[in-house]
């Protein structure tokens, strides 16, 4: 992967496919949320109108979660290098404290993602992974009526946890992009500062850059 | 069934205010079942077609004498034929009317996530209100029993509506109607209990020392309910489960969870408001400091 500089104080950092793909499965999260819930907790039925209605909800969810998976597996295995937890981020990690509270002087320096963002990633790898298993199972009126009664009530407990946790992993990651700024750019433009990369991501920084210190 | 305005709802599904509730205190009904009444002719079945407009597709013989072999969307109710080897060289044949229980706690409707797609009256029939059916299937995982069919004609979930429509205007169901025996009782579930009951004696004095009335408590008790020879063994019925609950996968999914992890993404999101206003923006200036 080529990392060019842009104009003067600017790094690349996704590519318009990248972004593409990113935006997609934003989406797709967005309508499988809205319709997921709304089958949860009767609190949340008005979102099924989001779909349509309660019918056409139940009938695009699973559509709608096969092609998030495709969307989200392309994203994860191009970006599967990028998150392996290494010494620096279990380093970081003594650290997150400080981090949180905008302390950010004493954190060692990291590669293109944080070790919040690794777990995250790995989050979402496993949630949806178990999303899509336990979905099949579900899934009506195509394939729920292949499996044993039991295997379905226990497709919806292990789809309703890892439907949670994804959410609570999304909001993490949408909020952290609000919070720690210029980060948004990154998937709207393609780039970030330098001075953004050089503070957040020194190893990375130093890495397509070339400088060294 | 379309919803019974004349019946009061005493649970609705994926609904957390109050259903309509205002009449009269209404007597909670029940079928009673008599199997050792029965004698197999399927008038029941025939009855259940003929008042619901229901045609199952011509199926093919198995070599058995159920027919059809299965509840589906088109037959509510089937009578099945199980043939006992008893100690001392007899046969019994153990003749069970199947389809739903109508139970007092019914997991159906606590799995179903449609705002009124099934309702329990208040007194007590269990009813799918077809319009408001998503088709999910959910309800087929909350059904202790495996009662409700989805159909492929229309993606709606069906089962017994224990002749609601008729209930509602003071007829018997049309099973109840029907059989030739008086194998099939319908009344106030405390008349039905009491001549459960009465026929218990009968049977025990018989000889059939483990004759009881089906009532399972784990689902709440039922507004169906078996007389059965041998009441300590109900699985020889064709599966009727000795202790029904609604399962706790089931309890787990549509429990405590569903307010629990509500209020838990709503807090998640709260934190990461309060979070940007108590310690504000991460930012950076040009120099990375």
């Amino acid at each position: 992967m080529s990392h060019v500089v842009m104009k003067s104080g600017e790094l690349a950092r996704y590519t318009p496919n990248e972004r593409v793909n990113h935006w997609i499965t934003v989406i797709l999260f967005v309508l499988l949320a809205a319709s997921g819930l709304a089958f949860f907790h009767p609190a949340f039925w008005f979102l099924s109108a989001l779909l349509g209605g309660g019918t056409w909800a139940r009938i695009l969810h699973p559509f709608l979660g096969v092609l998030m998976f495709v969307s989200f597996g392309a994203a994860a295995l191009r970006y599967w290098g990028d998150n392996r937890i290494e010494a620096h981020d279990r380093e970081w990690m003594k650290h997150v404290g400080d981090f949180i509270n905008n302390r950010d002087t004493n954190l060692p320096e990291i590669g293109k993602y944080n070790a919040g963002q690794k777990y995250v990633f790995w989050t979402m790898v496993i949630c949806l992974s178990l999303l899509i298993l336990s979905g099949i199972v579900l899934w009506r009126p195509y394939f729920a009526g292949f499996f044993a009664i039991p295997a379905i009530r226990i497709a919806a407990v292990v789809h309703m946890l890892s439907a949670f946790f994804l959410i609570v992993a999304v909001v993490a990651h949408a909020y952290a992009a609000i919070w720690v700024k210029g980060s948004v750019r990154a998937m709207t433009r393609g780039t970030v500062s330098h001075g953004w990369a050089k503070h957040h991501h020194t190893l990375w920084y130093r890495k397509i850059t070339g400088i060294a210190k | 069934m379309a919803s019974m305005q004349s019946l009061d709802v005493e649970l609705r599904s994926a609904t957390t205010t109050a259903s309509p509730s205002v009449r009269a205190t209404a007597t909670p009904v029940a079928k009673l079942i008599d199997i050792s009444k029965c004698i197999g002719c399927k008038a029941c079945q025939v009855a259940c077609m003929q008042w619901n407009d229901l045609r199952d597709d011509i199926g093919s013989s198995v070599g058995v004498y159920d027919n059809p072999v299965d509840l589906t969307d088109q037959s509510w109710t089937v009578m099945r034929f199980a043939e006992i080897d008893r100690p001392g060289g007899n046969l019994e044949w153990l003749i069970r009317k199947d389809g739903c229980m109508h139970c007092e706690d019914p997991g159906c409707l606590k799995a179903c996530p449609a705002p009124g797609a099934i309702v329990k009256y208040a007194n007590g029939i269990v009813d799918f209100i077809s319009e408001n059916c998503i088709g999910c299937g959910y309800c087929i995982a909350g059904c202790p029993f495996n009662v409700p069919r989805i159909s492929k004609k229309d993606n709606k979930a069906y089962k017994c509506t224990l002749c609601s429509d008729r209930v509602a205007v003071g007829l018997e169901p049309a099973c109840v109607k029907t059989c030739p025996t008086g194998a099939i009782q319908f009344g106030a579930k405390e008349d039905m209990l009491a001549r459960g009951a009465k026929r218990v004696g009968d049977l025990k004095e018989r000889g059939f020392a483990n004759a009881g009335v089906y009532d399972p408590q784990g689902v709440g008790g039922t507004h169906v309910m078996y007389v059965l020879q041998h009441a300590d063994t109900p699985e020889l019925y064709s599966g009727l489960p000795l202790n029904p609950t609604v399962s706790p996968m089931v309890r787990v999914w549509k429990g405590i969870t569903k307010p629990v992890l509500s209020i838990g993404l709503g807090l998640v999101a709260l934190g990461a408001f309060l979070h940007y206003i108590t310690r504000g923006p991460k930012e950076t200036d040009e120099k990375g400091a």
